[in-house]
């Protein structure tokens, strides 16, 4: 198999795994924001706030996805021509945004449900409620860091 | 960068001059009530409570009123009226409303009247439109539903639940009674639910048949008219033409009053103020003669509300300093800049009297930080713009409204200037937009160097700023700690923690770790390499011989200090915490190139203009939210966990002054204090 094969692969789990985890937090955080929002419609823009928390994985993601794909060429026009070593290399370092954004958002998305819950009843402790989604975040960070750093680092 | 001081301000007047008194300073609004220290056996308060809840009762009908007029005569507002904040008007007109109560009064019980009868009708209209309904399967009869026959005959309606044909009914009823003389039976309607049918047979054969359709679930209408059906729902209709009308011609009564709306709404806040006052007054102790009041006002206001109020009354004022061992209310006091990080930090929490207010600092931080996380110099220019266009638009709104807009407005210019530093502008958008539309390549060449081409120098970079964030966090500790002459604690808790990281620092600079990370190659003489060893073990000897002194066993001690040696592992993840500072960055800027690229595949021609902006626009406006909000959690992530983290407990309560709150309108008054 060629390598670009390989490289596409990692580009695409980089969008697919981190997309959906954020699909999955973003979710099920909007339900619960949904529920506060018929009680109390004033609410609504501290929890879209919360419910867009989980979202920022799938744009890691993205991001990942399009840095891999400007690098092996695809969306310049010319493919590059990858050795099998190259191409395994570039999805290795895809994975860790992929498997840490899916994991990483669907917690937060937990998170956020429960954070919700606190603007519910507290409306004035938003600035708390907010950090503990935050908190959950910081790892897809750490794994978006080491994707970056990773595909800029391999040299095609 | 302050906590303002706040002294006891008590004063004893007669009770002539109470309600003059409690109304001055309630549109003083600096004093904060607080009477529970008062005691003494003669003193009593006042019920006020039954007092307060009228107040209350016709403050809500008031509300009431203006929804009731809100729904039949809306008020022309832009999306953006809510920025507009209260209207200021003046005090005589203000007088002139209150002197004008009783009719005000009238006219909401009135409008309230009118939206009860609007109400009515409608329910009213509902109920006939269900008597229609039950009446359609029998339209087509041409007797009245409760007709039952001439002198001979006689005529049996009815329903049948289920939809049954004729030749059922007919053998139904043959089974039962054999042949009858004379029968004719009609369907009137049928559906799957009932069959509506009208029978016809001699006088004496009625209950002989009544009784045989029965058995296939035949029952009389509940409805019974003297009127043909179709009579009947003419008549119907005309009833509910004319509560149309009524309703109509009421909404005309209601929109009549939208002249009294302004009026409403001050009379609203006006009675909201009254039970405000109420609510003070049931809380103020009372002699026979005379009233006592007491409550917490900044010590810079004291003096002069002292002799505003001793001008005015007779009356005697004590002012007392606060012990140190008891907490006051807290009342921050910034310039408009630092003061614009205030809504951050109260969502954090306040600082106690005993803290030092860290806005200054963390405003620079703040728009420090937010700036490199969103850094586009585009998204900088539109924020900033849009906010100061805000702020010059609306200048009576909120004051919570108008200290965030300050903070994104400052945070825009900071963006900005980072986007300028990095090279972006709404992602590559120049580059894109020469090249595709004009054949040329222009690229917005980077002030500094562009964070996607190195972003090894951008990680140093960010956390050389958190680490400078962290250490500026100990030193505000330290300062605490000086300032409460504590030289022991900030001599163990602070410098040692300096010694021992920046020997650690100065060990890492020159190794080979660093070296291939930053691809710089620091190489320090080697008396400084030593020295970095030197401070790093007594600084590591030093905590962990110094940081548990508050326990008298030794071996305690040293597992106590060991303990706190190992937060060196905390500080490691706070400085790492800091490479999100590049993410966020990295984010942005990639994801506006990959809205201009997809805008860019229409091609240059017209058509690919258009689409170009299209996508343009909603792109960016979506990638500038989404990142807005990034910035926004992240920084408030670092300021709440990595910086508070170092010194900041806070936990202090706001200072809740007795003023009028008012929803609608605000009076005009002269600045005395």
């Amino acid at each position: 198999m060629n390598g670009i094969v390989w490289a596409l692969l990692g580009a695409a789990l980089a969008a697919i795994l981190a997309g959906c985890g954020s699909a999955y937090g973003v979710g099920a955080a909007g339900q619960a924001a949904s529920g506060v929002v018929t009680e109390d419609p004033s609410k609504f823009a501290k929890v879209l706030v919360i419910q867009l928390l989980p979202g920022t994985q799938g744009i890691y993601g993205l991001l990942v996805a399009f840095i891999t794909l400007s690098k092996i060429g695809l969306l310049g026009g010319a493919a590059a021509d990858l050795t099998l070593s190259t191409g395994l290399m570039i999805f290795a370092a895809c994975l860790p945004i992929g498997i840490v954004g899916l994991v990483s958002a669907m917690h937060q998305g937990k998170t956020a449900v429960a954070a919700i819950g606190i603007v519910a009843k507290k409306p004035d402790q938003f600035g708390k409620a907010m950090l503990f989604p935050a908190m959950v975040e910081t790892y897809a960070i750490l794994a978006l860091l080491v994707s970056i750093l990773a595909v800029n680092a391999i040299p095609v | 960068m302050s906590v303002l001081q706040m002294q006891r301000f008590s004063i004893c007047a007669m009770k002539k001059d109470r309600k003059a008194i409690l109304e001055e300073l309630q549109s003083l609004g600096i004093l904060e009530v607080d009477t529970s220290v008062i005691e003494g056996e003669v003193l009593e308060k006042m019920d006020t409570l039954s007092q307060k809840q009228l107040f209350e009762r016709t403050s809500a009908l008031a509300d009431q009123a203006l929804n009731v007029l809100a729904e039949y005569e809306p008020e022309k507002t832009s999306m953006l009226s809510s920025l507009e904040g209260k209207a200021l008007i003046e005090k005589q007109d203000y007088q002139k409303m209150v002197d004008n109560k009783e009719a005000l009064l009238q006219s909401a019980n009135e409008v309230m009247a009118l939206g009860k009868e609007i109400a009515e009708s409608k329910a009213a209209i509902m109920r006939l439109e269900t008597q229609i309904e039950t009446l359609t399967p029998w339209l087509n009869l041409d007797v009245p539903i409760s007709y039952n026959g001439t002198r001979k005959t006689a005529v049996i309606i009815g329903s049948v639940g289920k939809a049954v044909t004729l030749e059922e009914i007919y053998t139904e009823i043959a089974g039962h009674v054999g042949e009858l003389e004379a029968m004719d039976i009609q369907i009137i309607s049928e559906n799957s639910a009932q069959t509506c049918i009208a029978a016809t047979c001699l006088k004496q054969d009625a209950q002989v048949l009544e009784d045989a359709l029965r058995t296939l679930g035949f029952s009389r209408p509940t409805q019974t008219s003297n009127l043909i059906p179709a009579e009947q729902r003419a008549q119907l209709q005309k009833e509910i033409a004319a509560l149309m009308m009524a309703i109509e011609e009421t909404e005309g009564k209601i929109r009549a009053k939208a002249n009294d709306r302004e009026e409403l709404k001050w009379f609203s806040d006006y009675y909201r103020v009254r039970a405000q006052k109420y609510e003070v007054l049931g809380t103020i102790p009372q002699s026979k003669r005379t009233f006592l009041i007491s409550g917490y006002t900044p010590t810079k206001a004291s003096e002069s509300l002292k002799k505003l109020m001793a001008e005015k009354y007779d009356l005697v004022v004590d002012i007392e300093e606060i012990p140190e061992e008891e907490e006051t209310p807290i009342l921050l006091q910034n310039g408009k800049f630092a003061g614009s990080v205030e809504g951050v930090l109260e969502s954090y929490g306040l600082p106690t009297r005993h803290e030092v207010d860290p806005s200054k600092i963390m405003s620079v931080f703040y728009i420090f930080f937010f700036g490199l996380m969103l850094s586009d110099a585009g998204y900088g220019l539109v924020m900033a713009v849009a906010c100061f266009i805000l702020l010059k638009r609306f200048p009576r709104m909120s004051e919570g409204m108008n200290t965030s807009l300050h903070l994104f407005m400052y945070c825009g210019v900071s963006t900005l200037v980072w986007g300028i530093l990095f090279g972006g502008f709404f992602g590559d958008a120049v580059q894109i937009v020469s090249n595709v539309f004009f054949g040329k390549d222009i690229v917005l060449a980077p002030v500094w160097f562009a964070p996607l081409e190195d972003p090894m120098k951008l990680l140093i970079y960010s956390l050389l700023f958190g680490l400078i964030h962290l250490f500026i966090g100990l030193a505000v500790k330290g300062y605490m700690y000086l300032k409460n002459k504590q030289y022991l604690d900030f001599f163990c808790d602070v410098i040692l923690w300096y010694v021992f990281l920046g020997g650690l620092i100065m060990m890492l600079l020159p190794s080979q770790m660093f070296v291939s990370m930053s691809q710089m190659n620091i190489v320090f003489p080697p008396a400084v390499n030593t020295l970095a060893k030197g401070m790093a073990i007594a600084g590591a000897a030093g905590l962990l011989l110094m940081s548990g002194r508050s326990s008298k066993n030794p071996v305690l001690r040293l597992a106590l200090g060991a303990y706190d040696l190992y937060n060196v592992t905390g500080w490691l993840s706070d400085v790492l915490s800091y490479s999100r500072l590049l993410a966020l960055g990295l984010a942005t800027g990639v994801i506006a190139s990959v809205m201009n690229q997809m805008g860019s595949m229409g091609g240059s021609g017209i058509f690919g203009a258009i689409i170009f902006i299209i996508v343009f626009i909603v792109g960016h406006i979506f990638n500038m939210a989404i990142n807005l909000l990034g910035a926004y959690v992240h920084t408030n992530r670092l300021q709440y966990v990595e910086f508070f983290g170092k010194f900041y407990e806070g936990g202090g309560r706001k200072f809740v002054p007795f003023k009028a709150i008012t929803n609608y309108v605000e009076v005009k008054e002269e600045k005395k204090v």
